[in-house]
């Protein structure tokens, strides 16, 4: 419904951009770790975001949530700046072990997010048992995360963020700790999810295939400081498979791109 | 299972069987040791005429009321120094300097303040346990999975939920055991001041004992302190594996 909604808008303003980063440097430390990011994001679109470890993909992605602040420049959202994090921006982060909460069931870690949003105790039973469904986790509301593989603990984690109904999600190597049948599995799960909820995904990894196979437009950063070094649209076709996309010659071409870029950027 | 725990009591029984022939054997006659069987009877004959039941009542209820209060001023500084560092580095030197003196050092001004009797016991008590809680509960917090703090922000807990939701029971486990060790502290204290100076409690009977040439007597007591300690921390101990197992398990393997 509200999915919907949010489709309508976004095809009266086709060109409105959700996410700006608008001159972003960060300094940490007195070291720069971002310099000069600007960059767009539509609403509903797909960002994946590459390269080489330490040249701050997950700093970005932070500063997006509003855990950060930039030194300079801004960063904005649905045209306010982000001064703090918002509800409706979940963010999914790589170590999911260490993002939930130990002590709360299946069902105890969507509940936070409802929790935090107001929701009243006697709604939130069904929609915990709708957002597990959703995520193929429907029999383990009692399990504890410690009682679940990597994989059901990831989508656990994907379902306390579609919990909060955001309008962006940020993914951090959501699947970098996965193994590649699993890897490949939530891929598809999570096109699918965010096909359903429309939600604007800026999506990091050091996987250069997983960032064509699921994004709209890759972009790749620089190292030392961090800055933007690439930017490629990736106009495969939707719905993307694990077999047929990935054999489809521009994909192999991207691929090429990116591995040439990821190189050069090293060196 | 059960032969283990039987094993466990082997010792103790086979000690307490030869120190009963040792004491037989060269009739032992002696201001400060006691044959076990006569312990056993002094123990049986306290219980009956009441004396041992009134010691033990104001001793726990020192040790308990001071472990409360104590407990519950070094959970609150325990939180608050953990989650704000700048009270932390404020109150650092404060901490440190005031955290050496050994609480019966304060038994003097304490008895001039307050006088014999339970208040002044259990404000000895409860300032030997702020420490150990506060400090633990410090660490505690500090050391919550920064990733959880993450979700909190991201989730916009208010600052009440933060507190309830996710560093209380985060840091519950090591709390407890910090309470654990708290529980110890009180008793031994409490006893202490008892012995020291405080007419009323175990401390005081085991003097009144000594006094009285009856050891015992006195030996009696000094076996239901370590019995009641023994059986407090199988206790705690209990409760803390009903309580966290799952948790300080997830907390030790991460």
């Amino acid at each position: 419904m509200i999915a919907a909604v949010n489709q309508g808008a976004n095809s009266l303003r086709p060109g409105r951009a959700q996410i700006v980063f608008s001159g972003v440097t960060l300094n940490l430390g007195g070291k720069a770790i971002l310099e000069g990011i600007s960059l767009d994001v539509k609403p509903g679109e797909f960002l994946c975001i590459i390269g080489a470890s330490g040249c701050g993909k997950t700093t970005a992605l932070r500063l997006a949530a509003g855990l950060y602040q930039p030194t300079s420049g801004t960063v904005a959202f649905d045209g306010q700046a982000m001064l703090a994090p918002r509800r409706d921006i979940a963010i999914v982060f790589q170590d999911y072990g260490k993002a939930l909460l130990p002590w709360r069931t299946a069902a105890g870690n969507v509940s936070l997010a409802l929790e935090a949003s107001g929701m009243a105790a006697s709604q939130r039973a069904t929609r915990i048992d709708e957002l597990l469904k959703k995520v193929g986790l429907p029999n383990h509301a009692g399990k504890y995360p410690a009682e679940m593989s990597g994989g059901m603990q990831q989508r656990l984690q994907i379902a306390r963020c579609l919990a909060q109904e955001p309008k962006a999600l940020l993914m951090d190597e959501p699947f970098g700790a996965l193994d590649a049948m699993t890897r490949q599995g939530l891929q598809d799960e999570v096109l699918s999810l965010v096909h359903a909820s429309d939600a604007t995904v800026v999506f990091v990894t050091h996987d250069l295939e997983e960032a064509i196979y699921l994004g709209d437009r890759v972009i790749g950063l620089l190292p030392h400081p961090g800055r933007i070094g690439i930017e490629l649209q990736i106009d495969l076709p939707r719905p993307r498979d694990q077999l047929t996309t990935r054999e489809n010659p521009e994909f192999l071409r991207l691929r090429r791109e990116l591995f040439d870029f990821i190189k050069a950027s090293e060196a | 299972m059960i032969p283990e725990r039987i094993k466990a009591f082997l010792l103790p029984i086979s000690i307490l069987a030869l120190l009963e022939i040792w004491a037989r054997a060269v009739d032992l006659k002696s201001d400060s040791l006691a044959p076990p069987s006569a312990i056993a009877a002094a123990l049986v004959k306290a219980f009956q005429d009441g004396s041992m039941l009134t010691a033990t009542r104001d001793t726990l209820i020192s040790a308990f009321t001071g472990l409360s209060i104590g407990g519950a001023v070094g959970l609150a500084f325990g939180i608050a120094l953990g989650i704000f560092h700048i009270f932390d580095r404020l109150m650092e030197v404060t901490i440190e300097s005031i955290r050496p003196i050994p609480s019966i050092a304060l038994l003097p001004i304490a008895l001039i303040a307050l006088g014999f009797g339970y208040r002044m016991e259990i404000t000895i008590v409860a300032f030997a346990c702020v420490w150990p809680i506060l400090i633990l509960t410090r660490a505690a917090v500090g050391g919550i999975e920064p990733r959880l703090i993450e979700v909190s922000r991201a989730l916009r807990l208010s600052p009440a939920d933060r507190v309830r939701k996710i560093i209380i029971p985060a840091a519950l486990p090591r709390i407890f055991l910090a309470f654990r060790l708290a529980a110890g502290i009180a008793l031994i204290v409490a006893v202490t001041v008892e012995i020291a100076i405080n007419p009323i409690g175990l401390g005081a009977a085991i003097m009144t004992a000594q006094q009285a040439l009856r050891p015992d007597l006195m030996l009696a007591y000094l076996f239901w302190i370590g019995l009641i300690g023994y059986l407090l921390n199988t206790a705690l101990m209990l409760a803390q594996r009903h309580l966290f197992g799952r948790a300080a398990l997830v907390g030790d393997s991460a």
